[in-house]
């Protein structure tokens, strides 16, 4: 018996040591046990007052969705309001402002007519491939703008006069619609800009042009122009450069998750939205001055052929250059329409 | 009438995703879709917290607010539903929810998301209630049952409360105030701030 016990007291005595050296070399650690879970839990409040602009709450989630780990961006409600209140100013004082303004235009300055009046004869401004690319492009852009102010102003103004099914149907195929028609779309703009450009790079000539007012303010008053003069120079730079930024922007929306996560999303459909809004308001203007607005003006993208007073009024230069390359022989006969 | 709402005391929550299976069960929601879903912040580190987070029936709804085609109501407990007869899955509900609620069937290009499906804090939808149509749509409507969502219902530790928002705030206050720290009511700032009465 003695012999176990003294024995049992052999092994014990080393472990006793063991174990008071073990608590030793734990002492600094016993201060984690009183780890209070009050002082350095997470807490909302300083989580939230952490954010910067755009930042989310996040943290580890165990399912595949990967967005499903954000659990708080405050700046959905910012986007809330900036689509509530700021976007209806926006829209009304771009679209509704534009259309004040040339309504304004018409009735003091009237209707801009040919001076000298028509000749009879014509001259070929617009080949058929550029009018076929123009139309393409206007027509999808008209059905984008339709179907793009819908989503945002529908709700709104439509809505309440057809009714919630019919409203919703509507708008389901304006987005099909919009989804679509934005690459043939894109396609136009970027023909255009190859096209045209040469045509349309700024020039001295333009600051007198711009200086005379364009000769739309007075009668009488022709600056010279060559194939486009600074105002049309003006909307094919802003057709350009809107349509860029339309294309871009809207690339990253039909191809959402792509460019990163939801706050890119709110940053691209405020830069779709408030581009789509001046773009429009750009664009009444060119439809307003390439129809109603002056006499004569329509034919370049309707048969492609202008009269020669008004070529000559108003692109004077350019008549001057096309009669040199022999295009238009000073007075030939009137030409009929062309074959098409 | 109660205004309904959720809320989750995080120090309770053991990340157990009882509430996430439930649901998912008990709507039969379609794969790729958690209506409920558990988020753990500064996981591993002293102090973590997981918090349970679906849609919190915002008051003034950001997603309501921007639905291009305004398929969003919200009931007299105050629960925000859609209709998914109406929805023509824009994603913009996406965009604005603050807790990232709305989900949709088909991560698609060119508007092929789907109809958009979120908690419905187990209300149905437009439906008559619980309908077969209702059901198929938006699952089950434990509200028109007098129950409780099932989420809140299920959580083993009643971490998750459901209910009346005065009541289950009162409810997370005292057991602050009796053990001396709570890590916040997530989310409540975010979708209730802007009115008093909550
Ligand atoms: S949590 Fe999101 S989906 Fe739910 S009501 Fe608020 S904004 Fe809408
Ligand atoms: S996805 Fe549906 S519910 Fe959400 S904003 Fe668009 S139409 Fe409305």
């Amino acid at each position: 018996m003695p012999s176990v016990v003294s024995h049992l007291r052999s092994i014990l005595a080393p472990l006793c040591l063991a174990f008071a050296l073990m608590f030793a070399v734990a002492a600094p650690a016993a201060a984690q046990l009183s780890f209070k879970p009050t002082d350095q839990a997470v807490h909302e409040d300083k989580l939230l007052e952490a954010l910067k602009a755009g930042e989310k709450v996040t943290g580890r989630i165990t399912i595949p969705d990967r967005m499903a780990a954000s659990l708080i961006q405050p700046a959905g409600r910012e986007w809330r309001d900036f689509q509530r209140s700021m976007l209806p100013w926006i829209g009304g004082i771009a679209i509704i402002g534009m259309t004040v303004l040339l309504a304004a235009f018409l009735l003091i300055r009237g209707r801009i007519r040919i001076e000298k009046g028509f000749s009879g004869r014509t001259i070929l401004r617009f080949a058929s491939f550029e009018r076929f690319m123009h139309w393409v492009t206007a027509t999808c852009f008209i059905i984008l703008g339709l179907s793009g102010l819908n989503i945002s102003f529908g709700r709104s103004l439509l809505l309440p006069l057809i009714g919630p099914e019919a409203f919703s149907m509507l708008t389901h195929w304006g987005k099909l619609a919009h989804n679509y028609l934005a690459f043939p779309f894109m396609l136009g703009i970027a023909t255009m800009f190859a096209v045209w450009v040469k045509d349309n790079i700024p020039s001295r000539m333009d600051w007198n042009w711009i200086k005379a007012g364009g000769g739309l303010l007075r009668n009488g008053q022709h600056p010279p122009a060559k194939r486009f003069n600074a105002g049309q120079k003006g909307i094919f730079w802003m057709v350009i450069i809107g349509g860029v930024l339309m294309s871009l922007s809207g690339w990253f929306l039909l191809f959402p998750y792509q460019a990163g996560d939801v706050t890119s999303l709110q940053i691209w459909t405020v830069v779709h939205a408030i581009v789509a809004l001046l773009f429009i308001a750009g664009i009444l203007a060119h439809i307003y001055i390439g129809s109603v607005g002056m006499e004569g003006a329509f034919d370049a993208m309707g048969t492609g052929q202008v009269d020669v007073n008004w070529a000559k009024e108003h692109h004077a230069l350019w008549v001057e250059e096309e009669q040199a390359k022999g295009r238009t022989p000073a007075g030939a006969p009137p030409r009929g329409m062309p074959a098409e | 009438m109660a205004r309904v709402k959720f809320l989750c005391d995080a120090d309770r929550c053991i990340e157990c995703n009882a509430c996430v299976t439930a649901c998912k069960n008990e709507h039969d929601v379609p794969w790729g879709i958690n209506r409920r879903r558990v988020v753990t912040i500064n996981d591993g580190k002293p102090g973590e917290r997981s918090v349970s987070m679906a849609c919190m029936h915002c008051t003034d709804a950001p997603c309501a607010a921007v639905c291009p085609v305004s398929c969003f109501y919200t009931t007299a407990d105050g629960v925000v539903l859609h209709s998914k007869d109406l929805c023509i899955g824009c994603g913009y509900c996406f965009y604005a929810c603050p807790f990232g609620a709305p989900q949709y069937p088909k991560v698609g290009n060119f508007g092929s998301r789907g109809k958009m499906d979120k908690c419905t804090y187990c209300a149905g939808g437009p439906e008559a209630d619980s309908t077969p149509a209702e059901y198929a749509k938006y699952g089950q409507n434990r509200l028109a049952e007098g129950k409780l969502p099932i989420c809140a219902e299920m959580c083993s530790t009643k971490s998750l409360l459901a209910g009346d928002g005065a009541i289950i705030a009162e409810i997370y206050k005292e057991r602050v105030m009796k053990r001396g720290y709570g890590s916040g009511m997530w989310g409540w700032k975010t979708a209730y701030s802007d009115s008093p009465t909550g």
